[in-house]
């Protein structure tokens, strides 16, 4: 693409090709290429030859699993029912996905308008997050057609996984509808933007609600299996916190994550606005994330004290658990603290992505490594349940790539008819003014009235 | 912010808390103490001989497919073995070191809590605690989440992974629909030769149970499990050992599964009503004379944007 754009294409960046000539939808589709130049630049993409070759042979695997039955795919375990499907992609997902609702809380409703820049990839990222957290239910589900059922056919509302289901199946609609404002754009339908504009701070506000229940309750369905969980992973009054609290560093490291491997690998889809703003916006949300690790840390080690637990830190199990926290969490603050106060962007970086391994590592030792801790047994996951969560990922990887590549995520989209956002770089010149930029969701309630005062 | 907008998400949040608030108080009845006549059988592991005839009965009763091993090949008991889709249940065969026997047998099964784990985590309402004290199971809306395997202390249910197109939870039901609806006992206690398994109400067996404890005291370990695990059990076990000796989980606890989740079941009501007026409020502070989006940015002149103080 890169090579394309410096022999003359233009991409879609805006409603029309030339003054009065419009891009056609097919147009908009192929990024603006013509067909064989769309098919050359896929086909150059040496990633492309890595997913053909994981969808070659996992396409078939995951239909497999629908005609064979849950027994072909897996070792069809009573003791270990989650594997890997939820172990990993439901339960590691929605936490990484958090950062749809802190990006647009910290946009819409604190006001750091400064933080647009990386807005939409955060609800992006937040949106396909649970998307697919939902794609990984549907094959581990039983019967994935009865779905819709604790919705219209029979209700359970003593159960989590009640909550879970509500407010997953809303959020994702309240995410649908925050992300359709680029769609619009994209599309050309002005009149859903500004509708969709109108009800913003609702939905960002329905977002935080949903995302602080249904974040819980994934952790609190554990409280289910107080035996079965290791009491170091377990908190029958934290469990809920736990999980809440890891997953607000975990959403922002997913924003830095994706917005560095974006600005590497598709760097021409990138805009001036993204481009100059997105080092100082990575420490900003580093401060954030910084933050969330030490509660989440904190909030950790209160866990154990409360159960009084702390013996079971010499057994096997808690050098595992001291080495989630200490290369999860721990390690992760200190890089933050020492990138962002020398402003080292790369050790920044790093940082998040380890802070994603940590989150991810929680989660999968929490519903599979640890679990059924007092059974003789492990349950290694069959080798077919890991080359579907390989595929399934890689799908959330295309349309993910899909999404960016044409979308105005990672660029504005330039139009003529909304005078309002031609002014947009002023607002940025004007906000770059700040320098000590804050970014807490959690905590910028108490922090933003007193850097309004200042 | 205009005041009607605050409204519009005061009045959104208003809902959502009547919602949650319904919820909440469905969920925050006391404990339940199982229905007043509710049955059980009453499991005395000193007269088991391990002869396997109530997995036979069972296996019949309930239409399950023939097994790789018969019912009279012993030696499954080398292997300890758990419920799963083709036996809703199993003994197993557990070396005692105090007892003068040396081997010693318990039969599993649901055990038909009062409380049931599986029950207050199905999202669907799948599962059924009905008056006759039995635990049972609707395949026809259950969506295949195995969130009640994971909650069931005893891991119990199974699962028939291997049907691709209606994949069921496999329990015990307590023969309710054939037997126990009409007054019946459950295959696997009409036919132990033993007398082993005793049905009748949980209140009378628990006497019971305390009774032969009483009578001979050197025949038996003084606990009648179930009586108080988890919330109290329709099923019981005496025996002449410990309940950790013949695989028991001793580190339950009296209280029902769902207790753990009340904590947070708790939280959820809070938070919906909790939540809209703290952000609204946050938001109205710091956006306080600056721009806020909350409209189309185009109702704007260029020179409103940002008008810090």
């Amino acid at each position: 693409m890169k090579s394309l754009i410096s022999l003359g294409i233009k991409t879609v960046d805006s409603h029309e090709k030339e003054p009065g000539r419009p891009w056609t939808l097919t147009e908009k589709l192929l990024l603006g290429l013509t067909p064989q130049q769309y098919l050359l630049q896929a086909v150059r993409n040496p990633f492309n030859w890595f997913l053909a070759v994981v969808f070659a042979i996992g396409i078939p695997i995951l239909l497999g699993r629908f005609v064979f039955g849950l027994s072909w795919v897996t070792h069809s375990s009573n003791d270990y029912p989650w594997g890997m499907f939820l172990g990993f992609g439901l339960f590691a997902m929605v936490p990484l996905s958090s950062s749809g609702f802190q990006m647009g809380t910290a946009c819409e409703v604190f006001g750091r308008h400064d933080l647009e820049p990386l807005e939409r990839i955060g609800l992006l990222n937040g949106l396909l997050g649970y998307f697919f957290a939902v794609v990984y239910l549907l094959a581990d589900l039983g019967q994935p057609w009865r779905l819709p059922y604790p919705m219209v056919v029979s209700f359970g509302p003593a159960a989590v996984l009640f909550l879970v289901a509500w407010h997953v199946s809303t959020y994702l609609s309240v995410q649908v509808a925050e992300v359709s404002t680029s769609f619009f754009e994209w599309i050309g339908f002005p009149a859903g933007k500004r509708a969709v504009r109108k009800i913003t701070l609702g939905l960002t506000v329905a977002g935080i609600i949903l995302s602080t229940l249904h974040q819980g309750a994934l952790g609190a369905l554990f409280t289910y299996a107080p035996g079965k969980v290791h009491p170091l992973w377990y908190s029958s009054s934290f469990q809920w916190l736990h999980f809440f609290v890891s997953s607000l560093p975990g959403g922002l490291c997913m924003v830095i994550a994706v917005s560095t491997i974006a600005s590497r690998t598709m760097t021409w889809r990138c805009d001036e606005r993204f481009r100059q703003n997105l080092d100082r916006l990575t420490v900003s949300i580093a401060k954030g994330a910084a933050m969330g690790l030490a509660t989440y840390l904190t909030i950790k080690l209160i866990g154990i004290a409360h159960d009084n637990e702390w013996a079971y830190l010499a057994t096997g199990w808690g050098a595992w658990f001291l080495l989630e926290i200490g290369a999860g969490v721990i390690l992760p603050l200190g890089l933050f603290a020492y990138g962002i106060r020398n402003q080292k962007l790369p050790v920044i970086r790093f940082a998040a992505f380890t802070t994603i391994f940590g989150v991810v590592l929680n989660r999968v030792n929490t519903a599979m490594i640890t679990f059924n801790w007092k059974l003789p047994y492990r349950e290694i996951p069959h080798w077919r349940e890991a080359v579907i969560c390989l595929t399934i990922f890689c799908i959330y990887l295309v349309v993910y790539r899909f999404i960016l590549y044409r979308l105005p995520i990672l660029y504005q989209w330039r139009s003529q008819e909304e005078p309002a956002l031609a002014h947009a770089p002023a607002r940025e010149t004007q906000h770059t003014m700040p320098a000590e930029p804050i970014a807490v969701p959690a905590y910028r309630s108490r922090l933003v009235p007193e850097t309004e005062k200042a | 912010m205009k005041r009607r907008d605050f409204l519009k998400v005061c009045l959104a949040g208003g809902a959502a808390a009547t919602f949650g608030g319904a919820c909440g108080t469905a969920r925050a009845g006391g404990s339940f103490e199982g229905y007043p006549d509710g049955m059980g059988v009453l499991v005395d592991t000193t007269r088991c001989i391990g002869c396997r005839s109530c997995e036979a009965a069972c296996n019949k009763e309930q239409k399950m497919p023939e097994p790789k091993k018969p019912f009279d090949d012993m030696s499954v008991f080398n292997q300890p073995r758990r419920t799963d889709e083709t036996a809703l249940t199993v003994v197993n065969r557990y070396e005692v070191k105090e007892s003068s026997r040396g081997q010693m047998y318990r039969k599993q099964q649901c055990n038909h809590c009062n409380e049931p784990a599986c029950l207050t985590s199905c999202f669907v309402n799948a599962y059924t605690k009905t008056r006759e004290g039995a635990v049972i199971y609707n395949g026809d809306i259950c969506v295949g989440c195995r969130n009640c395997m994971i909650a069931c202390p005893f891991n119990i249910p199974g699962y028939s992974y291997s049907s691709a197109f209606n994949p069921l939870v496999k329990k015990c039901i307590f023969c309710y629909d054939t037997r126990l609806k009409y007054g019946k006992p459950p295959a696997c206690v009409d036919i132990c030769p033993q007398e082993a398994l005793t049905f009748g109400h949980r209140k009378d067996l628990i006497k019971t149970a305390h009774e032969r404890i009483r009578e001979t005291p050197d025949r038996y370990y003084d606990h009648v499990y179930g009586e108080k695990e988890v919330g109290g059990t329709g099923w019981l076990y005496i025996s002449s050992v410990s309940p950790d000796q013949l695989a028991m989980d001793t580190s339950l606890g009296n209280e029902p599964i769902i207790s753990n989740v009340k904590e947070f079941l708790g939280t959820v009501p809070m938070v919906l009503s909790i939540w809209p007026a703290l952000f609204s409020g946050i938001h109205l502070l710091a956006t306080r004379n600056k721009d806020h989006h909350d409209n189309d940015t185009s109702t704007h002149t260029p020179g409103q944007e940002d008008g810090t103080p």
